[in-house]
């Protein structure tokens, strides 16, 4: 395993994702091109419905994706991961296994949110039939438990993996080093991914620390790191599936990938106030749907009459899934106390 | 029965439910080799391992992050935090996290976690050795708060609070781990969470405490006794759930109601009971409600002029029950 790998494999401008690596069917990557159009229109119209007054808020997992899909590709593939998403992974909840209404009811805050029912931010609390947990938004605090999740599974007598998924702002909290520093001395399976949009809501990577790469941190716990190029859904996977055999036998890895925040930080932000003119432009030119849909039809493995039936059918799911969330009820008031302890 | 301290029935209770249950185990710094700092796991290391007695970096955010990912997979942690005082690096996991984990998941991801804490002074801590943290917790929801005062108590208590399935705060002060002594049954028990225990029964004054200075109330109790003040002492036993009903009936049998302990008085324990009391037995109030509490100085200091001016000794508690009496 290289100690890293650089990122910008591909010029800009007409960029196609990496070639189909072994062990990967065509069918993998059709499904989960799939997957990425549906997440994409989902979360484009909750951005409108946001405006119409219909969702109270929403962070956008537009121009991660690959980095989420990758990485997921890799878990589904080793069937016994378990993952620590953090608020901007909404593609990577929606791929995991939540159905459209499901995702838009989170949204609504109706009863049927399966993450909460109505009680936390969208797809915040646990999606455990997907293997999911985020209990909150406070930035980092997934990560001490997910290298205690990690350690619970080793008690078990398990081999789970545990994905653990953070953003780049979020590195600068102590915690981070406690997580990573307990999951080295324990050797524990656990893959930290990095996804570095080089924001902190408003704040440029270069005011939040002084390192090029988030992953140079590893060596100072004692385990891999590596920077890979999160616009490039292949290379994630690749890059996850090399980091689950390390994990399992070594243990833990540190994956940065380096993505694009195509959106403001949420839907009460305003980018344009911070960042510079034509920058998300320039980034939309790597936007994993449309790269990814590219390699689909150069490798021949889709046409582009597919791809548009692809989209087609996201966006009728999406208007469905709409008027089926927007039709569902609401918790009831009754409900407000239920839940504060368990049985 | 055998007469026993509470840090042996602490020790006790854990090794125990080590052995009943093996979803449970032990991480917090030192509490392998070294046993604890007070002692609380001498010798479970070696009878259990160093996977279920795991000596942890000095870091109390991830000790509890960690305790409550392992408690997501269904396990049952005891994390330990060496000092109350040391509890502020992790506070985040402890009422940020893990006290709205199963409200935040309607129920779906529930928290078997204990975590205990020696707190509490009259030990010369001074500011940082010292700390009564319970409020902080007593006024979070989704934790419940569990402040024994005797080795009986301490005992069947912490067994129930292992076998529960929320975050359970188990504070055990520390002046009592050697200094109270008492009998414990030697076959198995449990007690109930949230059920309080008259430990002196009276007909003037209903004196409620929990902690060390429950026993400060019991010595006041006999000193207004020779006085002839017959006083009820009401041991919480658990902060949370309060055993509201304890409290009412015996405000309602004696007509006085004082409530004493070592936190800050300003927004304690006692202002809750105080208002529980105010609402709910109002009419059977022959006097006004005494709190006699810690000052609203940061923590009891070290100097022992200081700490001694800070503690509600049963002296200052006599002087009060005094008053009270004479209304």
């Amino acid at each position: 395993m290289p100690r890293k790998r650089t990122t910008g494999t591909h010029a800009s401008g007409a960029r196609s994702q990496s070639p189909l690596p072994k062990g990967l069917k065509k069918a993998d990557l059709v499904d989960y091109y799939t997957r990425m159009v549906q997440a994409r229109s989902l979360d484009e119209r909750i951005w409108a419905l946001n405006r119409q007054g219909k969702v109270p808020i929403a962070a956008s997992s537009q121009g991660h994706e690959a980095a989420q899909l990758g990485s997921l590709l890799a878990a589904e593939k080793d069937g016994d991961c378990f993952l620590f998403p953090y608020y901007r992974d909404l593609a990577l909840k929606v791929a995991a296994g939540l159905t459209p209404v499901q995702t838009m009811m989170s949204f609504m805050g109706k009863a049927g949110d399966p993450y909460s029912s109505g009680r936390q931010f969208p797809l915040q609390g646990a999606d455990l039939p997907n293997k999911v947990i985020q209990i909150s938004n406070v930035v980092a605090a997934g990560l001490t438990q997910s290298v205690g999740y990690a350690l619970g599974a080793r008690m078990a007598g398990e081999k789970t993996v545990v994905f653990t998924y953070f953003g780049d702002g979020a590195t600068s909290q102590g915690e981070v080093h406690e997580a990573m520093n307990f999951a080295a001395i324990h050797k524990l399976p656990v893959i930290f991914i990095c996804e570095n949009n080089r924001y902190a809501i408003s704040t440029p990577q270069h005011s939040q620390m002084v390192v090029e790469e988030i992953s140079s941190r590893a060596a100072s716990y004692g385990f891999p790191g590596f920077t890979v190029d999160g616009m490039d859904m292949i290379q994630c996977y690749e890059a996850t599936r090399e980091a689950i055999t390390h994990a399992r036998s070594q243990g833990p890895v540190l994956l940065e990938m380096m993505v694009e925040r195509f959106m403001s930080h949420t839907t009460d932000d305003d980018d344009r106030r911070y960042r510079p003119e034509g920058e998300v432009e320039r980034a939309r030119e790597k936007d994993p749907v449309i790269t990814l849909a590219r390699t689909l039809i150069e490798e021949g493995i889709l046409t582009q009459k597919q791809v548009d039936a692809i989209a087609a059918k996201a966006l009728k799911e999406t208007d469905d899934a709409t008027d089926l969330a927007e039709a569902s009820s609401p918790p009831h008031e009754s409900e407000l106390h239920d839940s504060v302890y368990g049985p | 029965m055998t007469v026993k301290s509470v840090i042996e029935a602490v020790r006790e209770a854990i090794a125990e439910e080590m052995e009943r249950d093996a979803k449970v185990f032990v991480i917090g710094e030192d509490v392998g080799i070294r046993g604890g700092v007070f002692l609380a796991t001498q010798g479970l290391a070696e009878r259990f391992g160093s996977d279920r007695i795991i000596d942890a970096p000095l870091a109390e955010a991830s000790i509890m992050g960690i305790a409550l990912g392992a408690a997501f997979r269904g396990m049952r942690p005891i994390p330990e935090v060496q000092f109350s005082d040391f509890v502020w690096p992790s506070i985040n996991q402890l009422i940020g996290e893990a006290a709205r984990t199963c409200y935040g998941t309607n129920g779906a991801v529930q928290v078997p976690m204990v975590i205990r804490m020696p707190y509490g002074g009259g030990i010369r801590g001074g500011l940082f050795h010292s700390q009564n943290v319970e409020t902080h917790f007593f006024h979070t929801p989704g934790l419940k708060v569990v402040a024994p005062s005797t080795p009986y108590d301490a005992k069947g208590l912490l067994k129930s609070a292992i076998r529960d399935n929320n975050p359970v705060v188990f504070l055990e002060h520390k002046k009592t781990y050697r200094l109270v002594r008492g009998e414990v049954p030697d076959e198995e028990y449990t007690l109930p969470i949230g059920k309080a225990d008259v430990k002196r029964i009276g007909s003037n004054i209903t004196l409620v405490s929990y902690g060390l200075t429950l026993h400060y109330c019991l010595e006041a109790a006999e000193v207004m006794a020779a006085e002839g003040v017959d006083i009820e002492v009401v041991d919480l036993r658990t902060l949370t759930p309060l055993d509201t009903e304890t409290i009412l009936d015996s405000v309602k049998k004696t007509g006085k109601l004082a409530i004493v302990h070592e936190d800050n008085i300003t927004g304690g324990v006692g202002a809750e009971i105080a208002a529980l009391v105010a609402e709910r037995a109002f009419e059977y109030l022959d006097g006004p409600i005494a709190r006699i509490c810690g000052p609203d100085v940061p923590t009891m200091p070290f100097a022992q002029t200081l700490e001694d001016a800070y503690m509600p000794t049963g002296d200052k508690i006599a002087d009060g029950l005094r008053k009270l009496a004479a209304y």
